[in-house]
């Protein structure tokens, strides 16, 4: 035996003694569910992509990677997702929540710079599934159908795929080249797009393509209306339209003062495009006041910023040519808005409804076991509706309408389309416990700010339809990743290894993370309360 | 918009390891391959501090001399757990000396080791504080005094535990003891007597003393390293949590040893010939009680008949290492401009002195990621 240095006696290691045996409670490695995982609409595995943003280089094409694994549209998500995971991101209670949705922007950007792209590795089923509607929920179904091996064929109204993203979102917020972008990579597995093609009765399509199963997400393109007394010279649209024919060659015209009804993110989406459009005032009229406004707060700022009024509180009473009537409101102790029965009048040239929309449900009728209210269609937990092998999803069905939320029906209807062409029920992943603030020792964690996107300027920001909100550089990409807390998964930051008093901790080297020598471990609970991401708990041994 | 440098800001340098820093940045504790020179099977207490201290200085010793060294060990808790006969934990030459001479027997290797001329071997002594402050202080004194070449650590858990927590000269005042009881019009030890033995040995105007506590690994990596470097006479003082002389939960160990840096009860620096170079500065300043109410060691001071004055002297001791050591700084060293910031070895996380080889190492490592762009 080799002895180490001026060593010439043998001794009895220590090793002979198993202290182990004086353990009552044992450490054991575990993973928590981080919460902006939590939160995803889209179901994406954040955390694990900003792990792998963290490296740098070629981390980023890994971190994409992982996103496409869940929602194939991380340029678009980067700017349009009304990002809950930074909501809910425990660091917001340390500093300032990480910037997910500016590096998911950046990867998203990353990628079609770089042309990386999916290629279909799962083996032909040869099962057809006919998606109509190519929105956000229609298209990420497609792809995900598509990765898992199914032929897909899209089929879509309009004269261009995106639905929503399209007709419904601004430019200013989501260039179209990078939508374009996005949907050509998911054709390019080899999904078939039809577009100008209206779907009227979905069993004769099924029938007549050979399909063995149907994805609806049609989308809601039907502008809801109020009753207004309106005067004959009085110019009413709804806010959907106006978006609409935003894509069209001639824009609409609104007008110099533009009035908006209601409170939502498309009425400030209207507000903003008329601004650009060069009304000289845009006023949004809502009922209630700001905190009950629907519409997310960043849009009704950055809507202020460019000059968009709000009249809170009010409600259109009687349009006519050139002005209307409001009344104003207070919020009784329910928090229902009732009339005081002050009135004033505003010039208008024209007013914008944008009270909600309702869905075009009409390539149902006469299918059995359909579900509707007349808006929405009912689908059970699996995305199914009513009628066995036609799934629906996005905004059609009862839920929080976001481009979002549509991608996350989307990725679980494709789940279970997947499970049910084989004849099997999906079932589902399973959910970690949450890994909330107070599992974490926040002490190991430095302090760092979050980075802030680039804002175009106010002056051009109201004048042309440029993006407002810029991207980060790889510089800041890589800074804000970093800031990610790991809430509840080993990130390898070698606490457990080095605080064990009794060496008990085995590093099993980059990326297999550790392993607990219960020979030895004594049980202390140090390397529990020095984790800084919560990543181990204490068990009782069973005696 | 503000420019802002890369840098390993998930968790700077504030635990052990990091995925994000070079291989040679990193920590000696981080080391697959690290030395372990005290290994398991010990028959230290769970959550033992001095067993973790003692390992966090020896196997960087190990590593700086690429494993020439030996250790005497005066009599105490860390050569009993460590060595009942015929196991030891040891993976180093070790040698047990009386409770009193632990110094004298290291000053004895080392004149061996000159003799032989292996300038080569280094000689550590090591102790607890019963064995440093108290029994073996004239040993050390001298040892001091003819600035042998002998790196000398004391562990110090403030009390004798190994013999049933009785008071030394380390420990606090206000603090119960077997011997110093919460009884009487002033309970626990009493203020205003003890030693502080690091002030001593920088009396001796050694060439190196240094702090640390358990709390701070690369803190205290970086100044075993530092004490290496000299020759000569040096001393390192180490706090280490006893949770079972202090009454706390054996998972607080590390946690305890950090509040007692933040509330300024315990003052981390270093000194050279006599002059403090280096602090810690103290990161989340808290007040002492967040420090007294986790040990059952000063559960007297609140309960029933709390000690509002014992308190107070216990907060006035803190403030005064506060002012005495500049332990507050107003500019956190991560908005400083670089080459400003100070103490960057134990605040760690910042482009810093270019000759603290820690942050130099990541400065490097920045700049190759701004390369690879």
């Amino acid at each position: 035996m080799e002895k180490p240095f001026a060593i010439t006696l043998d001794v009895g290691t220590s090793k002979a003694n198993h202290t182990g045996s004086w353990r009552t409670e044992r450490p054991v490695y575990i993973d928590r569910l981080p919460p902006c995982n939590n939160a995803c609409p889209a179901g994406e595995n954040i955390q694990s992509w900003l792990y792998a943003a963290e490296e740098g280089g070629e981390g980023y094409e890994k971190g994409w990677r992982q996103i496409m694994a869940d929602n194939p549209f991380p340029a678009i998500m980067g700017r349009v997702c009304y990002h809950p995971c930074e909501t809910s991101c425990n660091r917001a209670q340390l500093d300032t929540a990480v910037g997910i949705n500016s590096i998911e922007r950046f990867l998203g950007d990353e990628a079609l710079k770089q042309g990386w792209s999916i290629e279909v590795t799962a083996p032909l089923t040869g099962k057809r599934v006919l998606v109509v509607g190519a929105g956000p929920s229609g298209l990420s179904a497609a792809y995900h159908l598509r990765r898992a091996g199914h032929e897909v064929a899209i089929f879509d109204a309009e004269p261009a795929a995106g639905g929503m993203m399209r007709y419904g979102i601004p430019k200013y917020r989501l260039p179209r080249e990078i939508l374009d972008a996005e949907v050509q990579r998911i054709l390019n597995m080899g999904v078939t797009l039809d577009l100008n093609r209206k779907v009227t009765n979905v069993e004769a399509e099924m029938r007549a393509g050979n399909f063995d199963a149907a994805f609806l997400a049609v989308g809601a393109h039907i502008g809801k209306r109020a009753y207004i007394p309106a005067g004959e010279a009085a110019k009413i649209m709804d806010a959907i339209s106006v978006l609409h024919g935003m894509e069209d060659a001639e824009p609409p015209m609104l007008g110099r003062r533009v009035v908006v009804y209601g409170g939502g993110n498309t009425a400030m989406d209207v507000a903003r495009t008329a601004k650009r459009l060069g009304a000289t005032e845009a006023v949004v009229v809502y009922r209630r006041n700001r905190e009950k406004m629907p519409a997310h707060d960043f849009e009704v700022t950055e809507a202020i910023e460019e000059g968009v009024r709000m009249k809170w509180l009010s409600t259109i009473k009687h349009a006519d040519g050139g002005k209307i009537l409001i009344e104003k409101m207070e919020l009784d102790e329910t928090g229902f808005p009732q009339g005081t029965g002050e009135m004033e009048e505003l010039e208008a040239d024209s007013v914008v409804l944008a009270l909600g929309q309702d869905a075009d449900l009409s390539l149902l009728e006469g299918v059995e076991g359909i579900e509707s209210d007349g808006g929405t269609v009912a689908v059970s937990p699996n995305m199914m509706t009513g009628h066995p092998g036609i799934f629906a999803g996005g905004d059609m069905v009862p839920d929080e309408r976001t481009v979002t939320v549509g991608i996350g029906h989307g990725k679980r209807a494709a789940r279970n389309i997947d499970a049910w062409l084989s004849g099997v029920a999906y079932a589902g992943t399973h959910k970690h416990e949450l890994a909330s603030f107070d599992k974490l020792n926040t002490w190991y964690y430095s302090d760092a700010p979050q980075s802030m996107r680039p804002t175009l300027d106010v002056a051009r920001r109201t004048s042309t339809f440029e993006e407002v909100v810029g991207g980060l550089d790889e510089n800041n990409a890589v800074y804000e990743a970093r800031r990610c807390l790991s809430c509840g998964n080993c990130f390898e930051c070698d606490n457990c290894y080095g605080v064990c008093p009794d060496n008990s901790v085995i590093k099993l080297g980059p990326g297999k993370r550790f392993e607990f020598d219960y020979d030895y471990c004594k049980g202390c609970g140090i390397c529990v309360a020095e984790c800084p991401c919560g990543a181990i708990s204490m068990e009782p041994e069973t005696i | 918009m503000p420019y802002q440098p890369i840098k390993f800001y998930q968790t700077g340098s504030f635990v052990v390891g990091n995925r994000l820093l070079d291989v040679e940045a990193r920590s000696t504790q981080s080391d697959p391959k690290r030395a372990n020179t005290l290994t398991s099977g010990h028959r230290a207490c769970q959550g033992c501090g001095e067993a973790l201290g003692a390992r966090y200085a020896l196997d960087t010793v190990s590593r700086v001399t690429g494993g020439k060294m030996i250790a005497s060990n005066a009599t105490g808790c860390l050569e009993v757990f460590s060595t009942p006969f015929p196991e030891t934990s040891w993976q180093i030459p070790w040698i047990h000396s009386l409770f009193g001479n632990a110094p004298a027997v290291a000053t004895g290797i080392a004149a061996a080791m000159r003799v032989k001329g292996r300038d080569d071997v280094r000689v550590v002594g090591q102790g607890g504080d019963g064995g440093t402050v108290d029994i073996g202080f004239g040993c050390l004194s001298g040892m001091f005094e003819r600035n042998d070449d002998v790196l000398y650590i004391c562990y110090d858990n403030e009390a004798y535990m190994n013999t049933g927590v009785q008071r030394s000269g380390a420990t606090p005042g206000g603090a119960r003891t077997a011997t110093t009881q919460p009884v009487g019009p002033h309970p626990g030890n009493e203020f205003g007597q003890g030693k502080n033995l690091p002030r001593i040995a920088m009396a001796h105007e050694i060439p190196y003393v240094g702090t640390a506590t358990v709390a701070d690994l690369r803190d205290l990596e970086y100044k075993v390293e530092k004490a290496m470097t000299f020759r000569g006479a040096r001393y390192l003082h180490i706090l280490v949590t006893c949770p079972l002389g202090w009454g706390s939960a054996s998972r607080d160990s590390i946690r305890i040893a950090r509040l007692a840096v933040e509330t300024g009860i315990f003052p981390v620096f270093e000194a050279e010939r006599g002059e403090v170079t280096g602090v810690t500065k103290i990161r989340r300043r808290v007040p002492v009680e967040e420090y007294l109410k986790l040990q059952r060691r000063y559960a007297h001071l609140f309960g029933k008949k709390p000690q509002p004055e014992i308190l107070h002297n216990i907060q006035a001791a803190a403030d005064r290492n506060i002012t005495r050591y500049g332990l507050l700084d107003d500019t956190p060293d991560d908005l400083k401009p670089p080459g400003e910031a100070k103490d960057a070895a134990t605040s760690g996380h910042d482009e810093a002195q270019p000759e603290d080889s820690e942050t130099d190492a990541m400065a490097l490592t920045s700049e190759s990621f701004e390369g690879a762009r």
